[in-house]
């Protein structure tokens, strides 16, 4: 395929998620804008008051970057993830790409690119909801480490939920990393805290987790304040583009849990 | 002649141990009608899965037009549009962009995608269905869909896994005209069927397959005359099919 169709290819695979995700958007798009919604009200505005200020700033300031990775992490995560499992197990749509010259790291490209696309804007949309329980305000250290981080995590996780996708022989296989590994790790990750917090025990713990080092960044760009250097979690996100980029081409290449 | 498929020792043995095909090898010519024809099992899907990407082969070489499928495998693929066994499309989409989304897969611009995919709806009986889900079409109008949208890229060979299972009986001729009409402007076509008279009057060539080896095969009047000496099931006395199917059943019986 020459630079016009390989293009080609990948924007119909962007178009046809892009199409999904918006007639779907009662899925895709509203369940995280409630949620964080309702973490902005209970830990920005009910608890917030009572706990004062984190590293300098007011709580709700300093919740929302970690709320908004949140939003970012679980919405790239589950779009690539579902729509590969999806047309992968329930009508073999895959089939349509894989009988085509499409070639396995387009193919990657195509379905994780629809993963940043959700992640990102509902991502936005979350930032853009938060401003209504800051009084209309929102800190901007650095736009470039805002967008930078955003997108990056956005890519990390459209791998990840790509790799579940791909090995994944049931439904539950979906619902089961999100579940009960995500979830966690963002939590634990130091959204709704600092690390300096923590007993020093469980700040080990936070280190080995890679969230933390996402959800320091980004609000690094926002606030200006870190744990650790930002340089750092760029290493750490960058680390991980490429071991998940190493397994989604091995996987996609070999047809491995995709071709018998 | 060139041949549009061609196939050398191709064995796939699946995870499960089972030994899908043992040594395969076929050559299809160019702008041929070619029936693959065996029972079920007997290896039909594993070849055209393997020719079309989507079966992993164990050992052996297949080339499409003369492209390898291992080493010139986009150029290979650029020649193929596949009808498979199974209904494999969204059917929460579009008829119209399940076809252009398939010419896209292709490079094929929608600019280009769109008039073409319009009009193979219409000529294959979808013209007002284009704009329907396609949950909505019939087991036919499905079948039919999936032959617009494997014929949507301009295939030079076209690979159709039981294209007329469930199809009622007009539709099925409605369907083997507008095929015949293409295999005469050129198209190259592989049929694998278990409707053996229709396989008798459209085939040029014919290869029987049982068991993953290729038991028979030669142009459809040469495998018929082989196995003309009528003795073959002589002696019974229920329903007597076509030549071929008698032919077929004196190969891959188990009595």
């Amino acid at each position: 395929m020459n630079p016009q169709q390989l293009w080609i290819s990948f924007y119909t695979m962007l178009r046809k998620d892009i199409v999904r995700m918006f007639r779907i958007w009662v899925q895709t798009f509203l369940p995280s804008v409630i949620t964080s919604c309702l973490y902005f009200l209970i830990f920005g505005t009910v608890l917030g008051s009572r706990i004062g200020d984190m590293q300098g700033v007011n709580y709700m300031t300093f919740v929302i970057p970690g709320l908004v990775m949140l939003a970012i992490v679980t919405n790239a995560y589950s779009n690539t993830s579902f729509t590969f499992f999806q047309s992968k197990f329930f009508f073999r749509g895959i089939d349509e790409i894989l009988v085509s010259p499409t070639p396995p790291w387009l193919l990657i490209a195509g379905f994780i690119s629809g993963g940043i696309v959700r992640g990102v804007l509902v991502g936005t949309i979350v930032l853009l909801v938060s401003i209504f329980f800051t009084g209309l305000h929102l800190a901007v250290h650095n736009l470039f480490i805002i967008l930078g981080f955003a997108i990056l995590t956005a890519l990390v996780f459209s791998l990840a939920g790509l790799v579940n996708g791909v090995y994944a022989k049931s439904i539950d296989a979906i619902n089961i990393v999100p579940t009960f590994v995500l979830t966690p790790l963002v939590y634990l990750g130091g959204v709704f805290y600092s690390v300096h917090s923590l007993p020093h025990i469980a700040q080990y713990f936070t280190y080995v987790n890679p969230i933390f080092y996402l959800i320091n960044g980004f609000r690094y760009g926002f606030l200006g304040i870190a744990d650790i250097p930002v340089w750092i979690s760029l290493g750490v996100l960058g680390g991980m583009v490429a071991f998940l980029i190493g397994i989604n081409w091995y996987l996609i290449r070999t047809g491995l849990g995709l071709k018998q | 002649m060139s041949l549009a498929l061609e196939i050398k020792g191709l064995t796939k043995t699946y995870a499960t141990g089972t030994q899908a095909l043992k040594g395969v090898s076929l050559e299809i010519p160019e702008g041929d009608f070619f029936a693959l024809l065996g029972p079920n099992g007997a290896g039909k899907t594993t070849i055209i899965g393997i020719t079309t990407g989507l079966v992993n082969k164990t050992a052996g070489t297949v080339s499409v037009f003369g492209h390898n499928i291992d080493t010139e495998t986009e150029l290979a693929k650029m020649q193929i549009g596949l009808v498979g066994q199974e209904v494999n499309f969204n059917p929460f989409e579009k008829c119209l962009n399940i076809v252009v989304n398939q010419a896209g897969y292709y490079g094929v611009p929608r600019s280009v995608a769109i008039p073409r995919a319009t009009q193979l709806l219409k000529d294959l009986g979808l013209g007002d269905k284009m704009d329907q889900n396609a949950m909505t079409l019939s087991g036919g109008m499905k079948r039919r869909l999936m032959i617009a949208r494997a014929l949507v890229n301009e295939p030079r060979f076209l690979i159709l896994d039981e294209p007329t299972a469930g199809v009622d009986v007009e539709l099925r001729r409605g369907m083997w005209d507008y095929l015949t009409g293409l295999s005469k402007k050129g198209l190259t076509i592989l049929l694998t069927t278990h409707y053996l008279e229709e396989a008798e009057q459209l085939a040029k060539h014919v290869a029987i397959i049982n068991k993953g080896a290729i038991v028979e095969h030669g142009t459809m009047d040469e495998v018929l005359s082989r196995h003309s000496d009528g003795t073959q099931n002589a002696d019974s006395k229920g329903y007597r099919g076509g030549r071929l199917e008698e032919v077929f059943l004196k190969l891959t019986s188990e009595k």
